[in-house]
């Protein structure tokens, strides 16, 4: 009996947990929030602060995650691609590093300068951006408009492990979308990723 | 209170077991590999009465390295049991065999572990479940062509089981 009632009381638990999500997070025309992230350089970097801006690129991204890492060179050329055409990438790190310690925010400052970040790389300190956004994985791409409204939602491409056979640069794709004026074709795809280490 | 006792003392044998096991040293393992979806698709449209437990995961993902146990003990306790586990692993083509085919040899793996490399995810994560963001791990269960899926890990064998026996009513 005891075992039973055990048993029911698990399902029940797991049923709970599966089903107590939170708020999933932007869809594609909501209206992003700004925020208010440390950069790796120290400063304080918010949205508004990038007053040439036709809209963002926004990765969550990390140190630690071998798909953040298959993207990094190519998320460097997006920046120096899009930041001159006014669609700057802005890295967001939405990991605990209690959790993950290659995502702490002195890994991020050694990755960064090592690579030769052109974009800013920010601390999501708190964890309160990254469930906003409703970002679940890295990298997980959000593109916002100059109205901060959402235009595309998922990922970089559609080849993580060679970027020469990449048939679909979803991204690049839908950035050039919106400089012609123009609504995404693609507005929203899926990737594998690291799941976002959240506290515990 | 004994029942309790049994619940916490499984997974700490597992977890005791998995380091025995770190130190022995047997043949090298094969794996299936799979570029293209369409090839172990079938595994995710079964009709039968027979559960497949298919778990998604990569040697370097920790969250998955460290929910592996609970799989390879649910793998002794079915054994026997119309039950199959499934390791799709989504490591990297170039690190099958420096990487994924000596972490298997050196856990001594015994669910069954196949590759998937087919990198258009955003083709075939919907085809495996229209809720999965495609971060891992993930796992989904189906039996008589139910499915149920979790994005995300187990944070016990219990759990583990629990989510195994819910496409099982």
């Amino acid at each position: 009996m005891s075992r039973f009632m055990l048993l029911i009381g698990l399902l029940f638990f797991a049923g709970l947990t599966a089903e107590a999500n939170v708020d999933p997070g932007y869809k594609v025309g909501d209206k992003a929030t700004d925020f208010k992230l440390k950069n790796v350089d120290g400063k304080m970097v918010s949205l508004s602060d990038y007053k040439d801006a036709k809209g963002f690129i926004i990765i969550f991204t990390c140190n630690h995650c071998p798909f953040s890492i298959a993207y990094e060179d190519r998320i460097i050329d997006l920046h120096r691609k899009y930041a001159p055409k006014g669609y700057p990438v802005i890295a967001i790190n939405p990991n605990d590093p209690s959790v993950q310690p290659d995502d702490s925010f002195d890994a991020m400052k050694s990755r960064a300068s090592e690579k030769g970040f052109p974009f800013a790389y920010l601390m999501d300190e708190g964890q309160r951006v990254y469930p906003q956004y409703g970002a679940t994985r890295t990298p997980h791409v959000f593109i916002l408009d100059k109205q901060r409204v959402v235009q595309y939602i998922g990922a970089i491409d559609d080849n993580h492990s060679d970027a020469a056979a990449v048939t679909k640069p979803y991204v690049e794709q839908a950035v050039d979308a919106l400089l012609a004026g123009r609504a995404p074709e693609e507005t929203f795809t899926r990737a594998v990723g690291c799941t976002i280490k959240a506290k515990k | 209170m004994s029942h309790r006792f049994l619940f916490v003392s499984v997974p700490v044998l597992t977890l005791l077991s998995w380091i025995a096991s770190m130190g022995t040293i047997s043949a090298q393992s094969e794996v299936n590999v799979y570029s293209k979806f369409e090839e172990l698709a079938p595994l995710f449209q079964q009709e039968n009465d027979t559960t497949y437990v298919v778990n998604f995961w990569a040697t370097w993902c920790k969250p998955c390295v460290k929910e592996l146990p609970f799989f390879e003990e649910a793998w002794h306790a079915y054994s026997g049991h119309p039950v199959k586990i499934i390791l799709v692993s989504l490591d990297f083509p170039k690190q099958i065999d420096s990487r994924l085919v000596p972490f298997i040899d050196k856990h001594n793996l015994q669910a069954q572990v196949v590759v998937l490399t087919d990198p258009d995810a955003n083709a075939w994560i919907p085809q495996i479940a229209d809720d999965w963001s495609g971060a891992i791990p993930a796992t989904l269960v189906r039996r008589n062509g139910v499915t149920r899926f979790l994005e995300g890990e187990f944070e016990s064998l219990e759990d583990l089981h629990s989510f195994i026996d819910s496409c099982n009513n």
